[in-house]
Order: structure tokens, then sequence, then C-alpha cells
């Protein structure tokens, strides 16, 4: 079978829900940011593929994907300068650990 | 089954492997490594869609970038060797249950559209014409979209140097 939108379309899913999964399950800051990064891509993925598969005339897909990694990238290097200062204030960065504002 | 087809389903598998990989393995070392190579198979997919500037990007920024950020932070936080606790079943139970359960109702979803291609005229996505649309200031072009990003990743910088930063005891004042 011929490879189209769909099976990209599958691809996209499946990687945003193993992202989820991640998120989900994952107690420690790095590795909910590596989820995150896996779910902004899949939505990355499916951009490109609506733009190419289905509007091929413009390239709007392609400026959403390219302003996506843009701000991933911000929000990347924002999340990894809070999760350094708040490993150098509790010496973990296991949300389970760092409470103090819960009660 | 031609040669595109094998090559579009080996990327596939190293997309979806690695990616699940790097959010099950208990070694968060391998996990920043898998979610490198997660990178690149969907650069690789970039690549096979025939949008080589994004492929580009996409190498540059994440695999790049934000991996190699990622995995100083590691070394930073995290003491080497050392494994992440183990997670409880009933946990990972109830988030394999959901992601099914959401993975599942959107493939029904997918399953049941049709879509439909709207029209038979192709705007190449070569770099003369990303160009032409990115900075320009017409209808439909994204010269204001663009500076306002720019101002975004400069806040960005401030606010990280900021953040990070030492915090000075207050005897010197």
């Amino acid at each position: 079978m011929n490879p189209g939108l769909t099976h990209i379309l599958f691809i996209s899913i499946a990687l945003f829900f193993i992202g989820v999964f991640g998120f989900f399950t994952r107690r420690n800051l790095i590795t909910m940011l590596m989820s995150i990064e896996l779910i902004l891509n899949s939505v990355n993925l499916n951009f490109i593929a609506f733009n190419k598969y289905v509007w091929p005339d413009k390239l709007t897909g392609l400026f959403f994907t390219i302003f996506v990694i843009v701000i991933a990238a911000a929000e990347a290097a924002v999340a990894i300068a809070i999760i350094i200062n708040l490993y150098r204030n509790y010496q973990t960065i296991d949300v389970e650990k760092v409470e103090e504002l819960k009660y | 089954m031609n040669g595109s087809t094998i090559i579009f389903y080996m990327l596939a598998a190293l997309i979806l492997g690695s990616g699940f990989l790097s959010v099950t393995t208990r070694q968060i070392f391998r996990a920043a490594i898998f979610l490198l190579f997660s990178l690149i198979g969907v650069a690789g997919m970039y690549f096979w869609m025939d949008y080589e500037f994004i492929a580009a990007v996409q190498i540059v920024v994440y695999v790049g970038g934000i991996t190699v950020l990622i995995i100083f932070s590691i070394f930073l936080t995290q003491q080497a060797g050392e494994k992440l606790p183990e997670q409880s079943m009933s946990r990972m139970l109830f988030a394999a249950l959901a992601a099914f359960c959401g993975f599942a109702l959107i493939l029904l979803q997918i399953a049941k559209h049709t879509f439909t291609n709207s029209t038979t005229t192709i705007t190449a996505p070569t770099v003369e014409n990303i160009g032409n649309e990115m900075l320009g200031v017409n209808k439909g072009g994204m010269a204001l979209p663009f500076e306002v990003v720019s101002v975004l990743l400069l806040a960005a910088l401030v606010g990280c140097i900021v953040i990070a930063l030492r915090q000075k005891t207050q005897q010197t004042n």
C-alpha cells in the first residue's frame, strides 16, 4: 500500500499519544519536558502533512511549523532555566518532592 | 513495494520505536538519546515529503539545539548512573488506558473522514517561495508574526538569564 496522508496522520497520532503517556507516567521534570517535545513534533508533522496533501497551493502549514519550532525552542530554554534554578534550591527535580506551594 | 514505501516504513518504525523507548526507559540519559533518534526520524519524514527547508530547520534546532540543551541539563541535575524510580503499576496502567482511548477515538474520526485535495496548483516549498512569503507585507505575508516571534525569542533569552542567575546574598547592601 502506497503511503499517503492517512499513514502520516497515523504516525503523528501515535507519536502524540506516546508523548501523552510519557507526560502522565514520568515524575522527573526533564523527562516530562522530553514528552512535550515529542508532542510538539507530532503536531509539526501533522501541519506539514496537511500542507502537502490537502492544500499544496499555499505554504501556511509550513509557516505554522516554523513558528511552532521557534516557540518550542524558547519554551525549552525557559523550562530548563527554571529546572536548574529549582535544582539549586531543592537538590531534586522530582515533581512529587517539590511541593512547597501545595498546602 | 518500491523504495520510497520501504523508506517510509523504516522512518515510521524509527520514530515510533525510539519515541516509545524514550518515554519508557528508566535511564534518563538513554531517554535523551532515544529522543534524539526520534527527532532525526521526524526530520527524515520531512525529507521524504520533499520539505527540505523544514527538515534542515528540524535538524538544526531540535537535534542540534534542544537535545544538547536537555543533555546539558541532565548533567547538571542528575547523578550519573542513577536510575529513575520505579513507577507504580496502577499509574502506568491508567496512563496507558487514557492514551489508548484518545488514540482510538482520533483514529476512528480519521478513518471516517475522507480528505480531498482542494486544488491542483502547487506552490513548491523552495527557500525562495518561503522567503518571499515570510517577509511579505501584502495579503498572506508573514512579516508581522515574524517580528512578534523575534520579540518573543528576545524575551525568552533575557528571561532565561534572569531566572538562571545565581541570587546574590543580601549582605551587599
